[in-house]
């Protein structure tokens, strides 16, 4: 496998975030907040980390993403769609009727989708089940999972995090995207989620702990989870809701709020420049 | 009097067979295997079965995992839970993405008995059907349950088995018994009525039917084991050949199979109907045939029905 360097990462990574904001103010409508937070995981997964196939995206033994915290498809789509699953075309389409990429990501009709989600805390499950399924196979497929922090209020979440310990699923590496911030407010005020590495390693995950935008630390991160044996890996990443766009950064009124077009030129200036492209 | 046999018995026996046929299929219970039936399988096929412990919602969600992986997952609970709890995540999980998933409820309706209300499901039949893409089947006894296992095995979909508690007689004791998923059968020809009847009612429906020709009342009885996709087909033209229908259900009248085959019959061919269910209520504790008897699910309430709606 080719090893990117962290700067064409880096690259990579303010091309998702361009794509983000370009696919939200073209919809006028989704999540900027929460897709903004996870770019440099999904970044570190679908650029380096993860085994797939865009030729051919049902190759049984790939790698497996499910992104449980599916309000942020618009991170997903611009990730699958810069890795050539679909013409970047399609992105532009999002949430409008008639279109393959819809508001929460569908598997069927999404080369390259690995499971629908939208509804919080399913994703974290089905993971779970397809770790399952793969070890049962003795694959060699490995199985990554996003949350969000929000999502950990979920009950099925714990119930998940439960089972995947229990049936030494060192297959199942998952992260949470840690912003701080969910719809109603900072997770503290709403319903509180700390301390939310003593939780997982309660239920006898190996946790570990990342800035979640710096690329060199989530790679350790992946490389410590792909040694470790007989238990599931919960990597922990502290990230900024909004991130690399000022004026929605720690924001938790642009969770589900697209930009305008003023907005949206600013967001493109502070990204590398509005006639980047 | 006829062999007894629960469903949940049916499911059982037909699992152990199934796996040593499909490497593919797994099973996963939440701790009522016992219960259940699956016990069974994980005795013998311990490496394809999975006790995800007192947590329903990661029941299906682990079981729409696995089956993106190629299994085929048998996820299996009481009723209640299996399609109350967890529903929305059959709906999101499964029946959004259309996964190959068989969702196996034992102890669905009233016959579920001392347990009482909190654990008899008569909304589930309601609940599932409204699910795109999701099938239901609701087997009249424990040989169209052991049928209906090979069946939804072979058949490439999410499904819904609705499977019961107490012994129900064998009504289908032949071998090599089949039947044709979405396709109704016709267990007896009449001209006068037709009783529409699944599950432990079908029995109830040919019981009546019996009763009913000492009148002189020829009435045409259908086991519709497939709830959804519903035979359209078989529903209209017994009305338009016998000009009243009558349908029994272990289930609430709203929204199960009553309700089904009212929405082909008003489309269709609208007749005389009449719904005999369990009525908008919850249940309570008793023994199954206590319960059948006051919550008028019977022979008896069947053939009082027919004579009504003959009279009018």
């Amino acid at each position: 496998m080719k090893i990117m360097n962290q700067e064409m990462l880096q690259q990579k990574a303010t091309t998702l975030r361009r794509d983000i904001v370009e696919m939200l103010y073209k919809a006028g409508s989704g999540h900027p907040g929460g897709s903004l937070s996870a770019v440099e995981i999904v970044s570190a997964l679908y650029f380096q980390e993860m085994n797939v196939d865009v030729k051919n995206p049902e190759w049984r033994d790939r790698d497996r993403f499910v992104l449980s915290k599916g309000h942020a498809a618009p991170v997903l789509y611009a990730a699958l769609a810069e890795k050539g699953f679909f013409p970047k075309s399609q992105l532009w389409e999002l949430r409008k009727i008639g279109s393959i990429l819809q508001g929460h990501p569908e598997m069927k009709n999404i080369s390259g989708v690995d499971m629908s989600t939208g509804s919080l805390g399913q994703g974290f499950s089905t993971a779970v089940g397809m770790a399952l399924g793969l070890r049962t196979d003795n694959s060699g497929s490995r199985v990554f999972a996003l949350l969000g922090d929000g999502e950990l209020q979920e009950g099925i979440v714990w119930e998940a995090a439960m089972a995947a310990p229990h049936y030494k699923l060192d297959n199942l590496t998952a992260f949470v995207d840690y912003n701080g911030l969910q719809i109603d407010g900072p997770n503290e005020e709403v319903m509180g989620v700390h301390p939310v590495t003593d939780k997982f390693k309660a239920f006898g995950w190996n946790v570990l702990t990342v800035d979640g935008h710096d690329f060199k630390g989530i790679l350790e991160a992946l490389a410590i989870a792909k040694t470790t044996k007989d238990k599931p890996t919960m990597i922990v990443a502290r990230t900024v809701k909004g991130k690399g766009v000022s004026f929605m950064e720690d924001q938790a009124g642009w969770h589900g709020k697209a930009p305008n077009k003023e907005e949206r030129d600013q967001a493109m200036t502070e990204l590398g420049g509005l006639d980047h492209e | 009097m006829s062999k007894m046999m629960a469903t949940r018995e049916g499911y059982g026996k037909a699992l152990v067979e199934l796996g040593k046929e499909n490497e593919k299929v797994v099973v996963l219970d939440a701790d009522l295997s016992k219960s259940t039936k699956t016990a069974g399988f994980g005795e013998t096929y311990p490496d394809r079965f999975f006790n995800v412990g007192v947590a329903e919602q990661n029941l299906i969600g682990l079981a729409a995992g696995l089956s993106t992986t190629g299994k085929i997952p048998f996820a299996s609970s009481f009723a209640m839970f299996a399609s109350g709890r967890a529903f929305e995540i059959i709906r999101n999980s499964i029946g959004y993405p259309r996964l190959n998933v068989k969702i196996c409820a034992t102890h669905s309706g009233i016959t579920v008995g001392e347990d009482g209300a909190s654990h008899q499901a008569l909304e589930d039949i309601a609940c599932m059907r409204t699910i795109p893409n999701m099938t239901v089947i609701v087997p009249s006894d424990g040989v169209e349950a052991m049928t209906a296992v090979k069946k939804i095995a072979e058949f490439d979909g999410p499904v819904y088995l609705r499977l019961g508690r107490s012994g129900v007689p064998v009504i289908n004791d032949h071998e090599n018994y089949d039947f044709e998923i979405g396709k109704g059968i016709t267990l007896k020809e009449g001209g006068d009525l037709t009783i529409i009847a699944a599950g432990l009612m079908v029995h109830e429906a040919l019981k009546a039917a019996e009763k009913l020709e000492e009148k002189g009342v020829e009435a045409r009885v259908l086991n519709l084991h497939t709830i959804k996709p519903i035979d359209r087909d078989i529903i209209i033209k017994a009305a338009e050949e016998t000009g009243a229908v009558i349908t029994a259900e272990e289930h609430n009248i709203i929204g199960g199979l009553g309700s089904a085959v009212a929405e082909v019959l008003s489309e269709n061919m609208p007749v005389p109907l009449k719904r005999i269910g369990v009525e908008d209520t919850f249940g309570e504790s008793g023994k199954p045939a206590e319960l059948l008897e006051k919550y008028g699910l019977t022979d008896e309430k069947i053939f009082k029905t027919a004579i009504e709606i003959l009279a009018r």
